[in-house]
């Protein structure tokens, strides 16, 4: 702080200061404290706020209950609350959008890193940048048109023969894993590539020299090495799936809802904001609660994460 | 496996994975042509332009599309002095502070679009500030600015402190070092952050969602029409999206390699000016 000082004399110093405080504070903190404080109100009419009708309860978090449908889970019929529901079906397909993007990945990672060669890389990276910079809505309509039950998709394969009745690809949760995992892979791939990238090649080739097969060298060699990365692809990718709007939106069925969808019927739909902010504040706990989990299970740090 | 064979194996993973990427994008953009009334590259109906004609007379979209860019105008321009001047201040602490104060900073980047656009509204209503593009904007920045911070504080690291106590020692002012000392090595960061804070706001869709109020900007005007109906001049507004941006990185890999070349030519040249005087 006096080093501050001494360096940029105090107007500067103070407008430093003053700029970060009205980002942590004004955009951060504070909010977040309005969304915890909202969530526990009820939600009223402008004239009843502050009123003997507003009290803080729990009654907001009490809607995630409601509604009990019976659910097959494993082949038993449980009672199980709609928004419950999906909010675990939120958590486990995200998860597996994270598994498919990692094997999608890594392979691709690794070849980057290590066995393309160093003239040719700017020319992938730009290509692999490209999808990039297309935006998300562009992207889940891209896979919109492929999917539609008249698509091309279809038609491809009812014309070679592998099938022959068209899928109805955009049922349950499967079109939104495609679009999750298309939007989405990319963000796996940067951080590995990364990780692996910092590896020095020698040990791979003593590894080999030494004898061992090549998934052994990527089992106790390559892998333990890329845990950084790996660890900060699958909390961006679930993050980011998680909390994707667009593509449950564009590729689900009306037997797939996303807890954000849950959220935006909350904010939009019915108005309440009251409940919407006990909703965001349960998906947020759970955004900290795997976030943690993975860096309790990698052994990494917040700072190896945001990188 | 023998080497040769892996490689090959890894090329057409390689190739695979490209083709995988991009021929949906080359889908979306084919359907732009196609004389349908459905947005879709099969059956094909002849071919047409008057999906971008369309395009073109559509004043919704241009009205949505000049918000974006204000949005995102006003995104960079807060963005970047708040990122800039917060990645300076957590450069000049150390310890705990330090780790909690980049816990804080980096922790919108992670966070739910949805929950960031809900906390904005809910807090600025507190403040009787309505919804509408101005608290996109700031709910925008919240993590846009990390992004920032992130790079300059990367380009920080590199900055020798020593330059600027000589400039003291010379006897300049405060401003004057930041002008130009620390601003000048800065400057590669701050504009690859202005670019990355520029494109990030106008890709985002769901803080805009929840703060825009009525107003609408192109990411959630595509949204609604790509969810109603469709047209397929959405398809032309893609195709032209994506050649934009192809061109700028076609632009940017020649100019690339031109300056590769050059360095190339540059280095040879040394080496045998080297040679010549070891002769």
């Amino acid at each position: 702080m006096d080093d501050l000082l001494r360096r940029y004399g105090p107007t500067l110093t103070g407008a430093f200061m003053l700029l970060t405080a009205f980002w942590l504070l004004m955009l951060v903190i504070l909010p977040n404290i309005t969304l915890f404080e909202a969530s526990f109100r009820p939600y009223l009419p402008v004239v009843d706020v502050g009123g003997p009708k507003d009290f803080y309860s729990f009654n907001n978090y009490g809607k995630f209950f409601a509604n009990s449908t019976d659910t097959d889970i494993f082949g038993m019929n449980i009672p199980l609350p709609i928004h419950v529901k999906i909010f675990f079906g939120t958590i486990y397909y995200s998860t597996l959008v994270t598994v498919i993007t990692f094997v999608v990945a890594y392979p691709l990672a690794f070849y980057l890193a290590k066995v393309v060669s160093p003239k040719s890389l700017p020319t992938l990276f730009l290509l692999l940048f490209v999808p990039l910079w297309v935006s998300e809505v562009l992207r889940s309509f891209a896979w919109w048109i492929i999917l539609a039950l008249k698509g091309p998709l279809n038609a491809i394969l009812l014309g070679t023969g592998i099938l022959d009745q068209p899928v109805r690809w955009i049922m349950g949760y499967r079109a939104i894993i495609i679009g999750l995992v298309y939007t989405y892979v990319l963000f796996m791939v940067f951080p590995i590539y990364n990780a692996i990238q910092s590896l020095d090649t020698n040990q791979i080739e003593a590894a080999q020299d030494l004898g061992s097969p090549w998934w052994r060298t990527h089992l106790r060699v390559i892998l333990p090495h890329a845990k950084p990365g790996i660890a900060s692809g699958s909390v961006m990718v679930f993050m980011l799936s998680a909390g994707s709007l667009l593509v449950p939106a564009l590729l689900g069925s009306p037997t797939s809802l996303w807890f954000t969808q849950t959220i935006q019927q909350w904010m939009l739909e019915s108005q309440d904001w009251n409940t919407g902010a006990a909703y965001s504040f349960l998906f947020l706990i759970l955004c900290t609660c795997f976030v943690s989990l993975v860096m309790w299970v990698f052994k990494v740090q917040l700072t190896d994460i945001a990188k | 496996m023998t080497e040769k064979l892996r490689r090959t194996l890894y090329n057409i993973y390689m190739a695979a994975f490209l083709f995988y990427l991009l021929v949906p994008l080359a889908l979306m953009g084919g359907a732009a042509f196609n004389d349908s009334k459905l947005p879709s590259v099969y059956p094909w109906k002849g071919l047409t332009d008057r999906w971008f004609i369309d395009l073109w007379n559509d004043e919704t979209m241009w009205y949505s599309f000049r918000n974006t860019i204000l949005v995102a105008l006003a995104v960079v321009l807060l963005a970047v002095p708040i990122g800039t001047a917060a990645a300076i201040v957590i450069n000049s602490i150390s310890g705990k502070v330090r780790s909690v104060l980049y816990g804080v900073m980096v922790a919108p980047v992670l966070a739910p679009g949805a929950v960031i656009g809900i906390s904005t509204i809910l807090f600025w209503n507190k403040l009787n500030v309505p919804t509408g593009l101005h608290l996109s904007v700031l709910g925008q920045v919240s993590y846009i600015a990390a992004f920032v911070m992130l790079m300059v504080l990367a380009r920080l690291q590199s900055f020798d402190e020593n330059l600027e106590e000589a400039a003291l020692d010379l006897g300049a002012s405060h401003g004057q070092v930041m002008r130009r000392i620390l601003l000048p090595h800065l400057y590669p960061a701050i504009g690859a952050g202005a670019a990355i804070a520029f494109f990030q706001s106008i890709e985002n869709f769901n803080i805009t969602l929840f703060t825009r109020g009525t107003s609408q900007t192109l990411t959630v005007y595509v949204f609604s029409k790509v969810r109603a109906g469709i047209t397929p001049s959405i398809n032309a507004l893609a195709l032209l999206l994506i050649l934009v941006t192809f061109s700028a990185a076609v632009i940017y890999e020649v100019r690339r390699r031109r300056a590769a070349t050059i360095e190339a030519a540059r280095e040879a040249e040394a080496r045998r000016a080297d040679e010549a005087g070891i002769i």
